[in-house]
């Protein structure tokens, strides 16, 4: 037991030297929004509706931005994906798309059931780089759940870990799933997860592992982290057990309102998911995906086949998400306005979608949001 | 052929049907060896582990002292706060070998790689104490958030994530192995429906990620299917979850949950949602459950070091535990009423711990169990 442990750390002593070194070809520093308007005054922005209800949440997202006058050109584009040299792939001009505008807004997309496809999220995900998914969850008030004070955001590292995809059978009923870790990877989500902190006024940032048992592996992350968190003096870092952070949550979410959570892939999924399920669910949350060469944000939720089409859908997700990047490309003001329309028609609850508790269809909700802008 | 074996002897015998009560874990006895009986006296090993531990121990020590439980302790005060307490651990181990039944608090684990491995999880490793259950139960006069929540977690213990298998490749490159065999996951998914079975509850839930973990939860998921097959007959239903969906609905809506089988790593996340839903960790009691050994220990796993010292622990966790442990030895009638008062003073509400919201002590719980024991 010993020999091998006393080599590890010798390792990666060494590689704690030889840190200094290194030159971080990573996300310049931080993955910060560095488009320009175009000759009309706006941005340009490739919009993805998606399948099943995408294209009518995407729709009352379009409409309540020409309301609210925020200076936004779509690109819609389809992702179909196609097949090239054998292999499905997402059509150039999607790529071509998002390369250039560098943000995307994305519905929810189906994935085709069946063997060899590569799910899309996951094409989209290694396309771009998107290497830090960020997940708020707040309390709406005015739906009503077991917890009214949740505000946490979480961000996950989405390229590697406990999904890197590499498995195989050793003999017949032996399986190895292996977890990747490498530093570049901890080291990018952990600076993304301080520049989200300052930039979104949380004064802490908590890095959630499971170090204990995966010593070498979530010990690794948070070596990354505690050298990012250096660069940031002003910013409060701590480390917490994945089991107490569960239990903690779960008993109590209010004291996670002034933080970050910062953790690998597998954990930040199951953590991600339980949040929202805190604030009654994905059609609520939004999420944004952060990339070096571009940042998609989008619904969570599924495409909801069975209501596609009958203008039943709820919309808030989207909309929420593409707040958050109206925030990433610092248009701040409109983003407060669109947030507190939607917010006051949900509390207000007159205008409401069926998952909800409503009645209304997707376009009497969003033209309840419009007339409060 | 090794596999076949393995397989049929890890096969509990069902004979042994027991009553099912509130919280007794009606695990099949299958040790091959009753635990130690002398002058019928049991001799239990007993680890207090770090934290918290030595007061709630305490606590269960006093009850019991005060029923006068046939129960002769073999204590070891292993202490993982340093490597230098290994060998105390390994003297522990070879009395939980002897005895074949033990109650333990929870052993701190430094996150520092050169810091030892986690001695709970070695254990279980060694003893082969492969079942960790947990019951997620609200008590009855201790509202949350919510309520009618009545599950059990059933737990891989020696496997997956926690098979302690890891690598640097090159330098800052790391990879940690997840191992899944049939074999194991075949005698846990048993282990849950035979629970299910004995307690009475009508559905088990799968919990994985074979969405992305095509092999590894991929095998998982299918044992568990094949399994389900055949206990078709006995009219429990199966289904499977996805982890990160089960996280969310555990918090929507526990109460479609009966008895949930997994992985490791899902279980450490599960049995802490689970935990925090019905009042937090003081109250959830767990044991780990093999062919030989029989280990009790509260059901969310936590050291509570912040609260050392300060007799203000919620020692129910460890109390219900040894409940279940008495059980487990055929000592129904003495763990009945340890429980039963247990319950009672929980539900009169007078005298309560800090995480429940009172102002008691650990002793003063202790003593109120003790003096509801006559009525």
């Amino acid at each position: 037991m010993l020999p091998p442990r006393a080599l590890s750390s010798v390792a990666q002593g060494a590689l704690r030297r030889a840190q200094p070194f290194r030159t971080y070809a990573s996300a310049s520093p931080t993955a910060a929004f560095a488009g320009q308007k175009g000759s009309n005054g706006k941005y340009t922005v490739t919009l993805i509706p998606g399948d099943g209800i995408g294209p009518e949440i995407s729709q009352s997202v379009k409409d309540i931005y020409s309301a609210a006058g925020v200076p936004i050109q779509w690109e819609e584009v389809d992702v179909t994906p196609v097949l090239k040299g054998g292999k499905t792939v997402i059509p150039d001009p999607a790529i071509h798309s998002v390369r250039k505008n560098t943000v995307a807004l994305k519905g929810p997309l189906a994935t085709p059931i069946g063997k060899g496809h590569v799910s899309l999220n996951l094409t989209l995900r290694r396309t771009f780089n998107l290497f830090a998914n960020v997940r708020p969850c707040v309390s709406i008030k005015g739906f009503k759940t077991a917890y009214d004070d949740v505000n946490t955001v979480l961000i996950r590292e989405n390229t590697e870990g406990e999904y890197s995809g590499i498995e195989h059978e050793v003999v017949d009923g032996v399986v190895q799933s292996i977890k990747l870790i490498t530093w570049d990877a901890s080291e990018r989500v952990a600076r993304y997860a301080f520049h989200y902190a300052q930039t979104q006024g949380r004064s802490r940032v908590t890095a959630v592992h499971k170090a204990n048992i995966m010593k070498m592996s979530d010990g690794m992350f948070l070596s990354a982290c505690r050298e990012v968190a250096k660069e940031f003096p002003n910013i409060k870092y701590d480390e917490d057990l994945l089991d107490r952070v569960c239990l903690q949550i779960v008993q109590n979410p209010r004291p996670y309102s002034d933080r970050v959570m910062v953790m690998p892939n597998l954990y930040g999924d199951i953590l991600s998911d339980m949040c929202a399920g805190l604030i009654g669910g994905l059609g609520l949350t939004p999420s944004g995906n952060i990339g070096r060469d571009a940042s998609i944000f989008e619904a969570v939720h599924g495409s909801a086949p069975d209501i596609a089409g009958k203008g039943l859908a709820n919309p808030t997700a989207l909309l929420l998400s593409s707040l958050m990047m109206l925030r990433h490309m610092n248009l701040n003001e409109h983003a407060e306005k669109i947030e507190k329309a939607t917010l006051t028609t949900i509390a207000e609850g007159k205008h409401i979608t069926g998952d909800l508790g409503g009645k209304a269809s997707t376009k009497e909700y969003t033209s309840a949001i419009i007339e409060k802008l | 052929m090794i596999r076949n074996a393995l397989a049929s002897s890890t096969r509990p015998a069902l004979t042994h049907a027991r009553t099912a009560t509130t919280l007794s874990a009606g695990f099949p006895k299958v040790a091959q060896r009753l635990p130690t009986k002398y002058g019928g006296v049991y001799t239990v090993t007993l680890i207090p582990g770090d934290g918290i531990g030595q007061e709630i121990t305490d606590s269960v020590k006093e009850i019991f002292e005060y029923v006068n439980a046939p129960i002769e302790w073999e204590q070891y005060n292993v202490s993982g706060m340093s490597s230098s307490g290994e060998d105390l651990f390994k003297q522990a181990l070879e009395s939980l070998r002897r005895n074949r039944v033990g109650l333990k608090g929870i052993l701190f684990t430094p996150i520092s790689q050169s810091g030892h491995i986690s001695w709970n999880v070695a254990m279980r490793q060694q003893l082969d104490i492969y079942a960790s259950v947990v019951l997620c139960k609200s008590l009855p006069g201790f509202p949350t958030r919510h309520n009618n929540v009545d599950f059990a977690i059933i737990r891989e213990n020696t496997e997956g994530e926690y098979s302690g298998l890891e690598h640097q490749s090159y330098p800052g490159v790391v990879e940690s192995l997840k191992v899944s065999t049939r074999a194991k996951t075949e005698r846990i998914c048993r282990f849950a429906f035979d629970f299910a079975l004995k307690n009475n509850r009508k559905k088990v839930t799968c919990v994985h990620k074979a969405n992305i973990m095509k092999l590894g939860d991929g095998l998982f998921l299918n044992t568990f299917r094949r399994i389900a097959e055949e206990y078709k007959s006995t009219g429990i239903t199966a289904n499977d979850m996805i982890v990160d969906n089960t996280s969310m609905q555990l918090v929507a809506r526990p109460q479609q949950f009966d008895v949930m089988v997994m992985p490791n790593l899902y279980g450490a996340i599960v049995s802490n949602i689970g935990a925090a839903l019905v009042g937090g960790p003081g109250i959830v009691p767990g044991c780990n459950i093999g062919r030989d050994y029989a280990l009790f220990e509260p059901g969310c796993r936590h050291v509570a070091q912040d609260i050392m010292g300060t007799n203000r622990a919620n020692p129910a966790a460890m109390i219900l535990s040894a409940t279940m442990m008495l059980r487990h030895l055929g000592l129904d009638n003495i763990a009945n009423s340890i429980a039963s008062s247990t319950f009672n003073v929980i539900n009169a509400g007078k005298v309560r711990t800090a995480d429940m919201g009172g102002s008691a002590t650990t002793s003063d719980f202790t003593a109120e169990i003790i003096k509801n024991l006559h009525a």
